[in-house]
């Protein structure tokens, strides 16, 4: 999510996170409950013609999501056509593409920071046995960002091991990784206290410049 | 005494007289190691450079500035107000730049990040729309506005992380060794945002270029200030120093 937002002025970018996300919730629960063929294959229609058309998205926006589970998908109708039938093997491969079109549409469409203010909304309730919604969307958006720092560290770590002769690094890796990450995390803390984040009002408001 | 020109946001701001930063018999220890012994000065300049030795204390100083670090003994005032009491108001004075911009950015995108200090400031969401765009124009960001963080190169970084303070709008600043991971490219244009900010600074450095027409420059050893002076006094002295 954290490289997938593609920003536009269509109509999809302009519905509310929230919404996309009900759609979202929505439509897996309808798929699922359907083993209609004509069904499904036309939700995948739909969804694709609503990212590439409504939501005016190129074809690689889509491709980027659904590329890497390709693979599954076929292994999931080879499955289905060897155990079952090659018609609920379809059903199957069908609902979860439409699926994932749906979710890289959502994604593509929406800021991280819009979807994680639907996150704090719907965890506001639990504010009554101490939980802090905007510590939770604070997490969230934290860990989409520290992902690919995270690697980046690690790629860095494997490197190192392999200049010094590491022929395989398996294990080796977690000990300085993590010894990197922590203390990553020091400093990470320090940031938050130096950019207000114990300031935070105890509703988060979030700002449109990120919404 | 020299002042900066003030950011708009702190003239509206309830004042507090601007007394400087004061440290009072300072010592900060970390476990039984000790760090800074026996510091005591006033900083009243416009720009005030920190240098020495790795180990010397510089970092711990540094965030002794804005309530990160708190004195193990001693008092840290920022224009009055004790750090130990009063940390949220004195880091809404002085911001802080840390070495690895990595680190102190927490947000996946750019703007995303931009205005996760102003939010927590409480600012309305349109003022933090317009400082975000401000920043993003002044800095060369406004084409990266919903690029992901990471993906930025090390100068774009550093330049985000400085970017992420000035929208919060403290009067003071202070840089800890902005300029380490940076190529010589970006360390002088993170050095000519430096200089052209309206805000006070306090710059801790090894690239002594970077002092260039400070007002003041603090030389620490083994957790003391060993010189305190103008940079065309301290600076040699510390060269001289180091071999």
């Amino acid at each position: 999510m954290q490289s997938l937002y593609r920003p536009g002025n269509s109509l999809v970018h302009r519905v509310p996170a929230g919404l996309k996300l009900a759609l979202l919730a929505a439509l897996g629960v309808g798929l699922f409950l359907t083993g209609s063929l004509p069904v499904v294959a036309g939700a995948v229609v739909l969804v694709v013609a609503v990212g590439l058309l409504a939501a005016r998205l190129p074809w690689s926006a889509l491709l980027v999501q659904v590329r890497p589970v390709l693979i599954w998908l076929a292994v999931l109708l080879a499955f289905h056509v060897l155990v079952t039938d090659p018609r609920t093997g379809a059903v199957a491969v069908l609902r979860l593409l439409a699926l994932l079109v749906a979710a890289a549409v959502v994604t593509a469409t929406t800021r991280v920071t819009a979807l994680v203010a639907v996150v704090e909304r719907l965890a506001s309730p639990l504010r009554v046995v101490g939980v802090r919604p905007a510590r939770i969307g604070l997490v969230i958006a934290m860990t989409l960002r520290f992902i690919p720092l995270v690697a980046d560290r690690a790629a860095r770590v494997r490197e190192a091991q392999a200049a010094r002769g590491a022929s395989r690094v398996g294990l080796g890796i977690v000990v300085p990784l993590l010894v990197q990450v922590l203390r990553m995390a020091a400093t990470v803390g320090e940031a938050l206290d130096a950019r207000g984040a114990d300031d935070a009002p105890a509703r988060r408001r979030l700002a449109r410049a990120a919404s | 005494m020299r002042w900066g020109r003030r950011p708009a946001a702190l003239e509206e701001a309830p004042s507090v007289e601007r007394t400087g930063i004061e440290l009072r018999d300072v010592v900060h220890s970390y476990g039984d190691r000790t760090v800074l012994t026996g510091v005591s000065l006033t900083l009243t300049e416009r720009r005030v450079g920190v240098i020495g030795a790795n180990g010397s204390g510089k970092s711990t100083f540094a965030r002794l500035l804005n309530g990160l670090v708190l004195p193990t003994e001693g008092t840290v005032l920022v224009d009055g107000l004790d750090t130990a009491t009063r940390a949220r108001e004195v880091r809404r004075r002085v911001g802080f730049v840390f070495q690895d911009p990595d680190a102190q950015i927490v947000h996946p995108t750019v703007a995303e990040d931009l205005a996760f200090g102003p939010t927590n400031q409480g600012v309305p969401a349109d003022e933090i729309e317009r400082r975000v765009a401000d920043v993003l124009d002044r800095y060369g960001l406004a084409g990266h506005r919903d690029h992901p963080a990471h993906l930025l190169s090390g100068g774009q970084k550093q330049l985000l992380a400085i970017a992420g303070v000035l929208v919060m709008r403290p009067e003071r600043i202070v840089f800890d060794e902005p300029t380490t991971l940076l190529d010589l490219a970006n360390a002088r244009r993170v050095a000519r945002v430096i200089e052209e900010l309206p805000q006070d600074v306090v710059v801790v450095s090894h690239h002594l270029e970077l002092l260039d027409g400070f007002d003041r420059v603090l030389v620490f050893e083994d957790g003391r200030v060993a010189a305190d002076g103008p940079p065309a006094e301290t600076v040699p002295w510390y060269t001289a120093r180091m071999g």
